[in-house]
């Protein structure tokens, strides 16, 4: 066994960001910038577009992609497709997000309690994680989002509680590996208090891990949270938002397909968009397991 | 065996009540008084009490509960708010055909993931595995009920070649084939998701097992491809090939809520689509509960699986 192998792991702030195996993975920058353009685009819509999304215009309805003035159409209404996709991803990406982000903070809170903790906390935690384990993730999100009052707020609570199991059951796990470690033993018996571990030793190696899973499940839930809009349990119509889009498209599918297709076609971009940029991050954050 | 099978179905117990609590306090989360949808919104303050009261709904919240909890697990789901009907006759054929949904849907998946995983794994590099995983990537991507509107679109009205939605004619005999008919693109929409996912894990798991210094030896010793696979390679790599697939059959009893909304098939995920937008609690409250102890009765179901393929996991 060499030096290398047996060296603790540095914790991830020292850990240099790899910032160039990241660089030369061309699948994550280019998905970075895709994000980064289309996050930014949601951003600063109002500032962009000549159009309002919820301008209707009864002579130009149903106008195909490439239409003069519309170079994505118009939809059934005759609202200018791109301008409500470029508003829509402000909703959408936020729905995506921003659970994912929450619920990456309390599972973090969670799993590292329960892992440090063990007995009794940890078969608590974990028994009521299990409860929610119960449930496929769809079915937990749509009863939440279907009996509370419809919107994004709904939406997003939904969305956070479905996602806690999942990461707190990893970051339990991450932290159960990471107890045994050598020099968390040292910096026990150096005298250090179990906060002062948990926060400087204990955090830092499990967080890695958990950023590249939230990355990865961003993806999923746009997918996920643009299902619940499609249903009609996010956000209410004028409201544009992928999802809903999609679900506006149907009753013209045989009309304009567009309208149905081209929201679709932006959930699927970013959806694989940020699982190439937590393939990216896993590379980058754990150089020990590479892709295949 | 049948102490850890005993031991697993015990472990339902706790998981079930914590389930049923669950569903309980969400159903009283519902915005909206119970006794005015029934009643409607002519109705006097007083009729309202009098119907509260009927329906047990004055008394406090653990009494509510373990009142309905008795009544669920004799069987008794109470009725329909919408339809007035037994809820239990409204779900259960309902469930039959979700599970006909699911049940084709997880047929494709592995027909697809374990043939397609299994050449991909083989011909680690090629062409053929390069466009595997840029197709799987994809398919894991793709919005589900998107997905079905596209097959509909090109499959049911460009191409006419199946039915956009439902599951047997109106017109028709109703039988095997011609559900089977309304079956394939609710089938396919459902089932590309899960079998992209059975997919990597296969090729991931062969090419792992293929690495190993045993079956590295068995090579070169000379031992064909065929009996190589057979014995030494396929049996290796099945656990994780079974736990993921067990996966995937949770994932078909949600993703099939979607599908069933798009493609108008008559199964639980339609029904509870109904029963949230007509705020028909009792439904909602079945629904949920009987896909939940579906999903956990399939996860013993795998585990158990695995146990009989690997012993050395009965220990732990």
């Amino acid at each position: 066994m060499s030096a290398a192998q047996i060296a603790p792991p540095r914790p991830f702030r020292q850990r240099h960001w790899r910032l160039a195996a990241f660089g030369r993975d061309w699948a994550a920058v280019a998905a970075a910038l895709l994000l980064l353009t289309i996050g930014g685009m949601a951003v600063l819509a109002p500032l962009i577009g000549a159009y309002d999304p919820y301008e209707a215009n009864n002579l130009l309805r149903f106008a195909p992609p490439g239409a003069p003035g519309h170079s994505l159409g118009t939809d059934q209404q005759g609202r200018d497709m791109l301008a409500r996709l470029v508003w829509g991803g402000r909703v959408s990406l936020l729905v995506g997000v921003v659970p994912t982000v929450l619920a990456s903070i309390i599972g973090l809170g969670l799993g590292i309690l329960a892992g440090y903790a063990r007995g009794i906390v940890d078969q608590i935690i974990m028994r009521v994680l299990d409860v929610l384990f119960a449930f496929p993730m769809v079915l937990l999100a749509i009863a939440v989002a279907g009996v509370l009052t419809p919107g994004v707020g709904t939406e997003i609570v939904s969305i956070t509680i479905v996602l806690i199991p999942y990461v707190g059951r990893l970051a339990r796990t991450a932290t159960l590996s990471v107890v045994t470690m050598p020099y968390i033993e040292a910096a026990r018996a150096a005298g250090g208090s179990p906060l002062a571990i948990l926060l400087r030793y204990v955090l830092p190696n499990v967080l890695s891990p958990i950023v590249v899973y939230a990355t990865t499940l961003m993806g999923l839930m746009i997918v996920v949270g643009s299902g619940l809009s499609f249903l009609g349990l996010g956000v209410q119509p004028p409201v544009a938002d992928w999802g809903a889009m999609v679900a506006d498209g149907r009753v013209v599918l045989r009309r304009a397909p567009h309208v149905t297709v081209l929201p679709g076609v932006v959930i699927l971009a970013v959806s694989l968009a940020f699982n190439f940029l937590g393939d990216g991050l896993r590379d980058a954050l754990d150089p020990r397991t590479g892709r295949r | 065996m049948g102490r850890f099978l005993g031991h697993r179905l015990l472990g339902v117990l706790p998981v079930m009540f914590g389930v049923s609590v669950i569903i309980f306090i969400l159903m009283h989360l519902a915005p909206g008084d119970v006794a005015t949808v029934l009643l409607g919104p002519q109705a006097t303050e007083v009729a309202k009490t009098e119907l509260r009261h009927a329906l047990g709904l004055d008394q406090p919240l653990p009494l509510q509960y373990g009142k309905w909890l008795l009544r669920t697990v004799t069987g008794d789901f109470g009725t329909s708010i919408a339809t007035q009907l037994n809820v239990a006759a409204l779900v259960l054929p309902r469930f039959l055909n979700t599970l006909v949904l699911t049940v084709a849907s997880l047929l494709l998946a592995i027909v697809i993931g374990y043939s397609v995983g299994l050449f991909a794994a083989l011909r680690a590099r090629s062409v053929f595995d390069r466009v595997t995983i840029t197709v799987t990537l994809l398919a894991g991507s793709t919005p589900p009920f998107w997905l079905g509107l596209i097959l509909v679109l090109l499959f049911a009205i460009r191409l006419r070649w199946l039915p956009v939605s439902g599951m047997v004619d109106m017109a028709g005999d109703g039988g095997a084939l011609d559900v089977l008919r309304h079956l394939v693109l609710p089938a396919v929409t459902t089932a590309l998701g899960p079998a992209a996912i059975i997919t990597r894990m296969v090729r991931s798991s062969i090419r792992e097992a293929l690495d190993r210094p045993h079956v590295r030896v068995a090579r070169a010793k000379g031992l064909k491809r065929g009996a190589l696979l057979r014995r030494h390679v396929i049996l290796n790599a099945l656990p994780p090939i079974i736990t993921i697939t067990g996966l995937q059959l949770g994932y078909l009893l949600g993703g099939a809520l979607l599908t069933e909304v798009v493609f108008a098939w008559p199964g639980l995920g339609a029904l509870l689509y109904d029963s949230i937008t007509a705020r028909d609690m009792p439904v909602v409250q079945a629904t949920t509960l009987l896909i939940a102890l579906s999903f956990v009765l399939v996860n013993i179901a795998v585990d158990v699986i695995n146990v009989l393929l690997d012993p050395r996991l009965r220990e732990a």
